[in-house]
């Protein structure tokens, strides 16, 4: 990974806007699916797929490639659109999202298309598949990093809590996860549904190295980045501290935009607010 | 073929074997375990390959997902543990991780059916093959005895996909031998006669049940034929209708729930393929309970005198 210089940083906040205005151009289209996690982790996944990960979009099954494993698979879509924009499907193919034959299911699933590394959506047994995929590395004496971005609530899981008690035993260095903390969940705030409190505290438990960035601050991150790579006794987590919606104010901090997607009215006003944000508005029509 | 009096060894222990061959010979298998390592004899894998070896802890749905991680990145893992854990307790996470995610996961399954014996109803796993012969892209076998076991669970590193692999407890007449053929999705007719007036369809410990029972219908006069369909999924249709035809009539044996298992296969396939009467023998929508796996087996309709009561009916049904 190379250093982030300060033009690419700026590269990279202006492609998150851009991803961002794709994303709502796709939900809209689509007609359902989720809007708040993807916006709130659209500048992570601008700063994974163009700055942070190994890969080469024409080459998705080279061997070497880092592994980024989504475990919450709702949040898909900012997955597609990263994907789009590195070169991995055409922007156009967008527009299938969760219809019919569409390489592009509504939860991922690995084998429709080239780059999609895990299937995922039922939440809690991302983690864990990390974990078996950075195992492979460390057995087969590979180089590759895996990256497993989680959201909040699948900390409600069992499953997930298994998988982080295996880490630390077994001490996976190769793999950090990156936590989506937006403190929402479908029914609500996590903190009312099932408080996750304090997140740092259990992870540390757990025998993990722990790293807090504000998830909208792509330096921050890929500093985290950076520091987990440097430490070989443990596994690390970042946890992102994101707000949900982010980029869209109607959207921002609010729960009930979890798992719908934007009708073409309220499209209209997210598009507007975005361009705006991306300084690139010229009339209300554009 | 069959010897009453033959040596008995549980299919458990044949899975051990094949594992240890595995790892002999392959440098891709890996295996898991959710602290059972010993009762699913996974340890002596475990005792001569540490680093290939990962102990899961009493956690089979990470277990399964971690496997499903492993599979899909060049390895091939088997997981062990009772099958009412897995694939019961950790059902989801197969059928999205290992089955649709077509991860080359081998699940083993062990404490299946009703001769677990005295641990009881929780750890006897009756209807685990219904779970898994429903679920696209997996393949489910169930071994007649420790030998076949052990061919079973090398030929199942050797297909790609996941396989569910179920083994049972008890020790059990060992009834074939190095010789006989084995390949996965191929039955195998165990006993046959010039003119069979019932097929006998079994898998697992209840092949060698339904020999006995051949073997006393004989001595009352009665011919009949046992198919060995150690693959449930997918299944051999061309050796069930071949029995089928010479027969009229079948009786399915299992150690499973008679709802969705090889009596639901079997049972599927003549509906489409051409009816023709059949009886099932296994548990009637019923959890079994403690005791003696012998007295369970006739007390639940799983004995050889069952077997026989059903060959009678499927007759007079012809």
């Amino acid at each position: 990974m190379e250093p982030l210089h300060e033009e690419k940083l700026k590269y990279l906040e202006e492609l998150a806007v851009r991803m961002r205005e794709t994303l709502i151009q796709t939900l809209v289209e689509a007609g359902s699916g989720h809007s708040a996690g993807p916006l709130g982790m659209a500048d992570i996944f601008a700063a994974l797929y163009f700055h942070v990960l190994n890969h080469n979009p024409k080459k998705p099954d080279w061997a070497e490639r880092d592994r980024l494993i989504l475990s919450n698979g709702h949040i898909t879509p900012i997955r597609y659109v990263a994907m789009a924009y590195a070169g991995y499907l055409p922007l156009e193919e967008l527009k299938t999202l969760r219809k019919i034959h569409s390489r592009l299911q509504g939860h991922p699933h690995r084998t429709s298309l080239p780059g999609i590394e895990t299937t995922s959506g039922p939440l809690g047994s991302g983690l864990s598949q990390a974990i078996g995929v950075a195992l492979a590395a460390k057995l087969d004496h590979k180089k590759y990093r895996t990256y497993c971005v989680m959201s909040d609530g699948e900390h409600q899981e069992g499953n997930t809590w298994e998988a982080i008690m295996f880490a630390g035993k077994y001490r996976i260095s190769n793999l950090t996860a990156i936590v989506d903390r937006n403190n929402i969940q479908i029914d609500g705030a996590t903190e009312d549904v099932m408080p996750l409190e304090s997140l740092r505290a259990k992870y540390e438990a757990f025998r993990w190295n722990v790293i807090e960035v504000n998830g909208h601050n792509i330096e921050e991150f890929v500093d985290a980045v950076h520091e987990a790579r440097a430490i070989f006794e443990k596994p690390t987590v970042i946890i992102a501290h994101t707000i949900p919606g982010k980029g869209v104010s109607f959207m921002e901090g609010d729960y009930t935009w979890h798992g719908k997607a934007p009708k073409k009215d309220e499209a209209k006003v997210a598009l507007h607010e975005l361009r705006t944000l991306g300084k690139r508005i010229k009339s209300e029509h554009e | 073929m069959f010897k009453p009096e033959a040596e008995k060894r549980a299919t458990r222990d044949g899975y051990g074997e094949g594992l240890v061959v595995l790892g002999d010979t392959n440098k891709s298998v890996v295996a898991l375990t959710a602290d059972l390592a010993e009762s699913t004899r996974a340890e002596s894998f475990a005792k001569k390959y540490p680093e290939r070896f990962f102990e899961c802890g009493v956690a089979e749905q990470n277990m399964a997902t971690i496997a499903a991680g492993l599979g899909i990145s060049g390895k091939i893992p088997f997981i062990s543990s009772y099958a009412t854990f897995s694939p019961g307790r950790n059902l989801e996470q197969i059928r999205t991780t290992v089955a649709y995610n077509d991860s080359n996961v081998k699940i083993a399954g062990h404490h299946a059916g009703i001769s677990v014996g005295p641990d009881g109803a929780t750890h006897q796993a009756t209807e685990d093959i219904a779970w898994m012969r429903t679920m696209p892209n997996m393949k489910v076998v169930v071994p007649c005895d420790a030998v076949e076991a052990k061919k079973a669970t090398v030929a199942a590193a050797k297909v790609k996909g996941p396989v569910y692999l179920r083994f049972a407890r008890e020790k059990t007449s060992v009834i074939t031998t190095g010789k006989t053929p084995f390949t996965l999705g191929k039955a195998e007719l165990f006993w046959d006669s010039k003119k069979p007036e019932v097929g006998i369809v079994a898998c697992g410990i209840m092949v060698a049940q339904a020999l006995r029972a051949a073997q006393e219908l004989k001595a009352d006069g009665m011919e009949v034929a046992v198919l060995n369909v150690h693959t449930i999924k997918p299944l051999d249709g061309s050796a069930l209708r071949a029995l089928g035809n010479r027969t009229g009539a079948l009786v399915v044996a299992e150690e499973h729930q008679v709802a969705g298992g090889l009596g639901g296969a079997v049972a599927e396939f003549f509906a489409k393929d051409g009816p023709l009467p059949i009886e099932f023998v296994g548990l009637n929508d019923t959890f079994g309970q403690s005791g003696r796996p012998e007295e369970l087996l006739e007390f639940y309709g799983m004995g050889v005198g069952d077997i026989k009561n059903a060959v009678k009916r499927a007759r007079k049904r012809k």
